[in-house]
């Protein structure tokens, strides 16, 4: 396996080296006709749950301390106002503020653009760079798809500010063919989804399809061999055989992306305070959120905010869960 | 013996426990508590006082010589300088920072510098439990002869029923700005009232097109310097009610003037701090109603439009025909002192230097607000020869007839304007097509703020 697919499909090469030794020693036993002693595989169970413990139990703390506990607070926080309880009083003032369907629009029309765009391109690119007959040529595509993603959030958006202002930037050109003609045009809010989308893709589908490409890697030679003995071409063996048997990834993808897309707040408060507040500062649901803690002193409509907005990305994860089977196994 | 060695360590253990909680529960009263001890003889409740406590003082980048010169000046207290991004417009971290302080109950800084003014009505109320931030400045803390030394008018924003919370840094009115060299050559008079400035307007655009009058790109310069300017009552509060009339006859009037001079392609849609105003605008400007600030930021500034000495001169702001003779105002610093300050005096003598001593006058780069340290400026300015007419004079009615009728809400109506109107321009819309917008904009951010809309 190449530097850059090791780099980048961590968990698909935890999933193969954890499981591959394991069914491959238990396929050699089975071969000899022989049991493992239970005791040794006590031993080994034993000491692959400490290992096991170890490992987990780092990420366990941070995510009690940093993800459970504030949700947790957040939760306490919605149902009061002053310390005491005040029912569904916080949700129903959110709801009624008049920034928040909107905002919720926005994020909304955002994530279709993104999602659909990242499920198309992202595999439709892996398929392409995995059916590259040179190795040099595949390896090198995956390399130039990754870089954008060494970009974190709001260096990117930076970037951006200057490709999308008409005045400075090396495509003003396509930009007046366009029809915009300054910075304030390109920003008008009609035109954030597409903004957004592209920024995201720019940065964030690298990697996804480096994953993808690990992900193709994992489908048995044999599996493929048959298809073209049966005479299937590249693209009915792509839409039959490659990805059904990528379903998993890619509903993992739509799972992490989901949860990413629907915190939109870097991109459009960084666009907002670079265009002096032509993009509004409440766009997204993340930042009225923010404005309602910290420019309203309101902590609890805040809360209720996130909650919401956890709920429903929650209700949706699980759709993509349950459908893409990802916690099926093999 | 196993089982006695677990039963002790389990009783330390519980001791150990017990010992945190305490001392958590002793930290956490420590920190909640307002009162400790430093009794009420400023107007609110001061935390115990050390007159050795360290200050940390909050500024930006732009404020952080008078800090630094504060600093040498008073070796004996100790001073922590941090710079945040208290200059940037839209910045919101003094309120977030202060919200999260209220929340855990420690953590304050001793003085804020901060450029909006509007932070006066969140500062003075007690949010989430905690004393309010800032601390009353006129009951005590600073003495009643030192206040009286600014300028008319300069407390104003900061002053909730009369109690001043902030001092003001820097005075921002709206003068008339014109470049005397082009003036003369083209034959024109420097208007001195709206009606004259859009007559000048339709002369410039049937003779000399091209030429401009001001532009209308930025956030700030359609509330602060035309309709507060212009005495528009499209931003008022009184107490907790809030109220926006854009069918006010002088509303409608500069609603009708902003239309006509952006049509006539006098007001340009180019923020004045793009890099496209420089270029196209440098030789072009040939006068605009602007700030005081506008003399470093923009005519004296080698990096905008870097005016030669003797071009540029500054007259008596803009007003209606016949009517009071006001102007309007573009910002202005303020310093707040923490009512949570261990060192109160060390505050209070922090908050005199920079306002008002040789060094704030040397430092400054726009008009001061105390009142002997804007007449050594102005005259330091006057006679450097860089403007041309009675630079003074003009600087110093503007500075003491700001428009009183404009309210200072908890929001800003920068935001609304630049969402509404700045996009709504670019795409082609009048300003009498957005108005109605703007104003719903504004009454929904003051309803959501908590204020009573009218």
């Amino acid at each position: 396996m190449d530097a850059a697919a090791s780099t980048a499909t961590k968990d698909t090469l935890i999933t193969t080296t954890v499981t591959a030794p394991a069914a491959a020693a238990a396929s050699s036993e089975a071969r000899r006709g022989r049991e493992p002693s239970s005791s040794r595989r006590r031993r080994l169970d034993r000491s692959q749950s400490r290992i096991g413990t170890v490992f987990v139990s780092g990420y366990v703390l941070l995510l009690l301390a940093f993800g459970v506990f504030p949700t947790l607070y957040a939760v306490f926080l919605s149902f009061t106002k002053d310390g005491s309880f005040a029912g569904l009083d916080n949700f129903i003032k959110v709801f009624n503020d008049y920034r928040f369907l909107p905002a919720v629009a926005h994020v909304a029309i955002y994530l279709v653009f993104y999602l659909a765009s990242l499920l198309i391109f992202v595999v439709l690119l892996a398929l392409l760079v995995h059916g590259l007959g040179r190795r040099w040529l595949s390896s090198s595509y995956r390399f130039v798809y990754y870089i954008p993603g060494a970009l974190a959030g709001a260096s990117s958006v930076m970037l951006w500010l200057f490709l999308l202002d008409p005045s400075v930037s090396p495509v003003a050109f396509l930009l007046r063919a366009l029809g915009f003609d300054t910075f304030v045009q390109t920003v008008s809010i009609d035109n954030l989804p597409i903004i957004f989308t592209v920024i995201a893709f720019w940065t964030g589908a690298g990697g996804w399809i480096v994953i993808m490409y690990g992900a193709l890697n994992n489908i048995s030679g044999d599996v493929l061999e048959a298809a073209r003995i049966d005479g299937a071409g590249p693209v009915k063996t792509a839409l039959h055989i490659q990805i059904p048997l990528m379903r998993k990834w890619i509903s993992y993808m739509a799972i992490m992306s989901l949860a990413a897309g629907t915190q939109l707040f870097v991109e459009p408060r960084v666009l907002s305070q670079a265009s002096k507040g032509v993009v509004p500062p409440d766009y997204s649901i993340n930042q009225l959120a923010y404005l309602f803690a910290f420019r309203q002193g309101d902590f609890n409509g805040s809360a209720a905010i996130s909650l919401l907005l956890l709920l429903v990305a929650g209700a949706l994860s699980a759709v993509f869960v349950f459908r893409g089977g990802l916690f099926e196994r093999d | 013996m196993a089982s006695q060695h677990r039963r002790s360590r389990l009783a330390l253990r519980t001791i150990a426990l017990a010992a945190g909680m305490a001392a958590v529960a002793a930290l956490s009263a420590c920190s909640s508590g307002s009162g400790g001890g430093g009794g009420s003889d400023y107007g609110f409740n001061a935390v115990e006082q050390d007159a050795n406590a360290p200050l940390t003082v909050w500024v930006d980048s732009s404020r952080e010589p008078i800090a630094k010169a504060f600093q040498a000046a008073n070796p004996d207290l100790t001073v922590n300088i941090e710079t945040y991004d208290g200059s940037a417009g839209g910045s919101d971290s003094f309120k977030t920072k202060v919200a999260l302080f209220d929340q855990s109950g420690s953590g304050w800084p001793d003085v804020v510098f901060s450029t909006q003014q509007n932070d006066t009505s969140w500062a003075s109320k007690s949010n989430n439990g905690a004393e309010p931030f800032a601390a009353v400045l006129n009951q005590g803390l600073l003495s009643d002869d030192f206040l009286d030394g600014f300028t008319d008018g300069a407390l104003t924003p900061m002053t909730v029923d009369d109690k001043v919370y902030g001092v003001r840094n820097d005075l921002a009115p709206v003068v008339y700005w014109y470049n005397d060299t082009l003036m003369k050559e083209f034959g024109y008079e420097v208007p001195t009232t709206w009606e004259e400035y859009v007559a000048l307007s339709d002369k410039v655009a049937a003779e000399h097109p091209g030429y401009i009058l001001g532009s209308v790109g930025d956030s700030f310069q359609g509330p602060y310097i035309y309709y507060w300017g212009a005495e528009a009552p499209v931003f008022q509060t009184e107490g907790d009610t809030f109220t926006s009339d854009f069918s006010d006859p002088n509303s409608e009037k500069v609603t009708e003037m902003l239309d006509h001079m952006i049509e006539n392609g006098t007001l340009v849609n180019d923020s004045v701090f793009g890099a496209d105003f420089v270029t196209k605008y440098s030789d072009k400007v040939l006068g605009m109603p602007g700030p005081a600030w506008y003399a470093g930021a923009l005519f004296q500034n080698p990096d905008s439009l870097n005016s030669p000495a003797g071009t540029i001169g500054a007259a008596a702001p803009l007003s209606w025909e016949g009517e009071d003779k006001v102007t309007g105002n573009v910002g202005g610093g303020v310093w707040y002192g923490s009512s949570h300050s261990a060192n109160l005096e060390g505050v209070a003598k922090f908050l005199e230097f920079v306002t008002s001593s040789d060094d704030a006058v040397k430092l400054t780069s726009g008009l001061p607000a105390y009142q002997s340290a804007a007449d050594t400026w102005l005259t330091d300015q006057a006679s450097s020869g860089f403007f041309v007419g009675d630079f003074k004079s003009a600087i110093s009615t503007a500075a003491s007839s700001v428009w009183d009728g404009w309210g200072f809400p908890s929001f800003s109506p920068e935001t609304a304007y630049a969402s509404v109107v700045i996009p709504g321009i670019a795409a082609g819309k009048t300003m009498a097509d957005l108005a109605p917008d703007l104003q719903k904009e504004y009454l929904n951010q003051a309803q959501v703020q908590g204020y009573t809309v009218k």
